[in-house]
């Protein structure tokens, strides 16, 4: 296991110089950054001026040395916006963000496998049309859409919950989400709710026809031990991967969501960095992004090791 | 001897999208307590079919039974396993009848530890504690001869031989000490000598234990050395059943013969080719009106084409379904 883990761990590295590479280049593939940097109308003398003063002048070599040794120690520049430190920004907005993925994760999982479970376990019934249902709807609703739904139906309509922003209640120094998280992350949750059903539901229709759950049964193990000790526990395997994979999309931030929502996180300070050609911040927010994909799949890799015993020892 | 398990007229159909497989047509046999019987037959001939339909292990549908019983009896008193209901079922497999599976690396979980496997049912049937059940998993894993049994109780199949695989899943057959066991093929992918320990380690606990075994296999040479008697399929037809001597000595119908002499002989120096039977097990989408094997068989005359054979006595506790009289070596004169 530790052999297997000290491998993941070398690949995620490596991963992540390459993803440094990319968000350097990024910006020089864009020409000149300069001339996005400033007005229209500016004088050369102007241009020159903020060339000089962002080091755009220097040979290439440079710059990159620079950039990597700032990156490296999370220093990603200067927010041209702001006038702060870009992973400063990122770390402010961090906790929304956090608490948005977070609840909208448990919403899929809550929903998702159970609902998969029962479709999976007796297909062509009641369930199992309801689930097949829930898994198209969730792929194929766009999420920006159902969030106006929403609000216009719960905030504005049923006034239960807040038409947007984000309240916390703290509770001995721990900031606590309220219900004004449920709409955003139940729209948030949508897409990776229906990968689940579907997933789910395959998986369990694969796993029922196993020969080892036929030996299950010819011990006269009740149907019950069978789904939740030999069906389920096999059919979590898949299921690792897919919520590391949507987790790690959750937490990148969802731009949509979280304008619609004026949700400060991430995704909410990227449109603005965009809008803005605010680079230092965009560089650092795609770095960030990637940074959580890879630990995600580092942590995903190791689950996967821990839930499949075969991986474990297989090295 | 007592009869433990009576299976009369069992008939299965499997109804596929391409149409109905007659599976199992009107299988007849007895098991006697503590006797091993040996069901052989190509594949395909409904030899698995047979003992997992009485377990209600076959997916259902496609399978559907159409007619027939099986009483398995408990101290004289019998109750058709066909016609339990789910949870009476769970109450009798694993405790009254145990399986052992062909292929011991699908049929174990991958994701669930050798001992916690044999334990489960050993919790489930006997109400053991989780400690009581581990000591008694380490001493049947012990007793189906694994080295190490104590270490070994954390493994996962993965981490087993092929052998000790089949083993563990002997263990967790025998592992509710069940009247009847049903080896479904348990030699099969194992080579020669493992199949010969496996063999041998059945035999011992059959013995100590004076348990009733059903031996499923296509390997007549493994038939000789375990069985009492013998039943032979033939395209899901009980073709014959005789005690396991007289079948090799003096078989009565023509497929048992087929098979006997396609053996291959360690003592036969001469070059020629070894005997087969020739075309090919018939379509079983047809509900079958006359003997299965009259395409493929060398005695073939008018009537095999007209009716199923009945079951003619030939013997003590001997019995064929072939109009042939192979043993005078004309047509038998009963109707």
């Amino acid at each position: 296991m530790q052999r297997y883990i000290l491998s993941r761990l070398i690949q995620s590295l490596l991963i992540l110089l390459g993803v440094l590479l990319i968000v350097f280049f990024m910006l020089q593939l864009t020409g000149d950054p300069v001339s996005l940097m400033v007005s229209r109308n500016a004088s050369p003398e102007q241009v020159q001026r903020v060339r000089e003063e962002m080091g755009f002048n220097r040979p290439m070599m440079v710059q990159f040395a620079d950039f990597m040794t700032g990156a490296v120690v999370g220093d990603f520049g200067m927010s041209l916006r702001h006038r702060q430190p870009a992973m400063k920004l990122i770390l402010e907005r961090l906790p929304a963000t956090v608490e948005l993925a977070t609840v909208a994760l448990l919403m899929a999982m809550v929903i998702g496998i159970p609902l998969g479970l029962l479709g999976g376990s007796n297909p062509g019934g009641f369930w199992d049309t309801l689930c097949r249902l829930a898994g198209l709807i969730g792929q194929t609703i766009p999420n920006f859409w159902l969030a106006l739904i929403l609000i216009v139906f719960f905030s504005v309509g049923l006034g239960w919950f807040p038409t947007f922003g984000r309240e916390t209640c703290t509770v001995f120094g721990i900031h606590l989400p309220t219900r004004s998280v449920i709409l955003p992350a139940f729209a948030l949750c949508l897409f990776t709710t229906g990968q689940l059903v579907r997933f789910t539901r395959a998986a369990v229709l694969e796993i029922k026809n196993e020969d080892y759950v036929r030996t299950a049964y010819s011990k006269g193990i009740g149907d019950r031990q069978i789904y939740t000790r030999h069906i389920l526990r096999n059919a979590a395997i898949p299921l690792i991967s897919i919520i590391g994979v949507q987790f790690g999309y959750l937490l990148s931030g969802s731009i949509y969501i979280e304008t619609i929502f004026s949700w400060p996180g991430i995704g909410n300070l990227l449109a603005e960095a965009i809008g803005n050609r605010d680079f230092a911040l965009v560089q650092a927010i795609a770095f960030f992004a990637s940074l959580t994909v890879v630990i995600l799949n580092l942590l995903t890799d190791i689950a996967y090791g821990l839930a499949d015993p075969r991986i474990r020892y297989g090295d | 001897m007592s009869t433990i398990l009576s299976v009369r007229d069992l008939t299965l159909r499997f109804h596929t999208f391409d149409g109905v497989v007659h599976a199992l047509n009107g299988i007849s046999f007895d098991v006697q307590a503590g006797e091993t019987l040996a069901i052989v037959g190509e594949s395909g001939s409904g030899k698995s079919v047979t003992m997992m339909s009485l377990l209600h292990l076959l997916p259902m549908p496609p399978a559907r039974i159409a007619r027939g019983e099986a009483l398995f009896y408990t101290n004289g008193t019998p109750t058709d396993l066909l016609k339990m209901s789910r949870a009476d079922m769970h109450r009798v497999r694993g405790a009254q009848i145990g399986y052992i599976f062909q292929d011991a690396l699908s049929a174990l979980n991958p994701v669930m530890t050798v001992g916690r496997q044999i334990g489960e049912s050993l919790v489930m049937h006997l109400g053991m504690d989780a400690e009581t059940a581990r000591k008694r998993a380490i001493d049947l894993l012990d007793d189906v001869g694994i080295p190490g049994a104590r270490a070994r109780y954390r493994n996962y199949p993965h981490q087993f031989s092929g052998g000790m695989r089949q083993r563990a899943m002997i263990a967790i057959a025998i592992a509710c000490n069940p009247r009847m066991v049903i080896a479904d093929e348990p030699t099969t992918a194992l080579d020669v000598t493992v199949q010969a320990q496996i063999v041998e380690l059945a035999k011992r606990i059959q013995r100590e234990r004076g348990m009733t075994v059903v031996w499923i296999t296509h390997d007549l040479g493994v038939v000789a050395g375990i069985a009492d008697r013998v039943l032979v399929m033939y395209a899901g037809c009980p073709v014959e059943i005789a005690p396991v001597d007289d079948l090799y000595d003096h078989p009565q119908h023509p497929y048992t013969r087929g098979l006997l002499s396609a053996l291959p002989r360690l003592d036969d120096r001469s070059r020629r080719d070894l005997a087969s039977i020739q075309g090919a097990p018939p379509d079983m989408m047809a509900s079958p009106r006359h003997c299965q094997f009259a395409w493929r068989c060398p005695y073939v005359f008018d009537r095999c084409w007209k009716a199923v054979p009945p079951y003619y006595p030939a013997g003590k506790g001997h019995a064929t379904q072939c109009f042939y009289d192979l043993e005078n070596g004309r047509p038998r004169t009963d109707a």
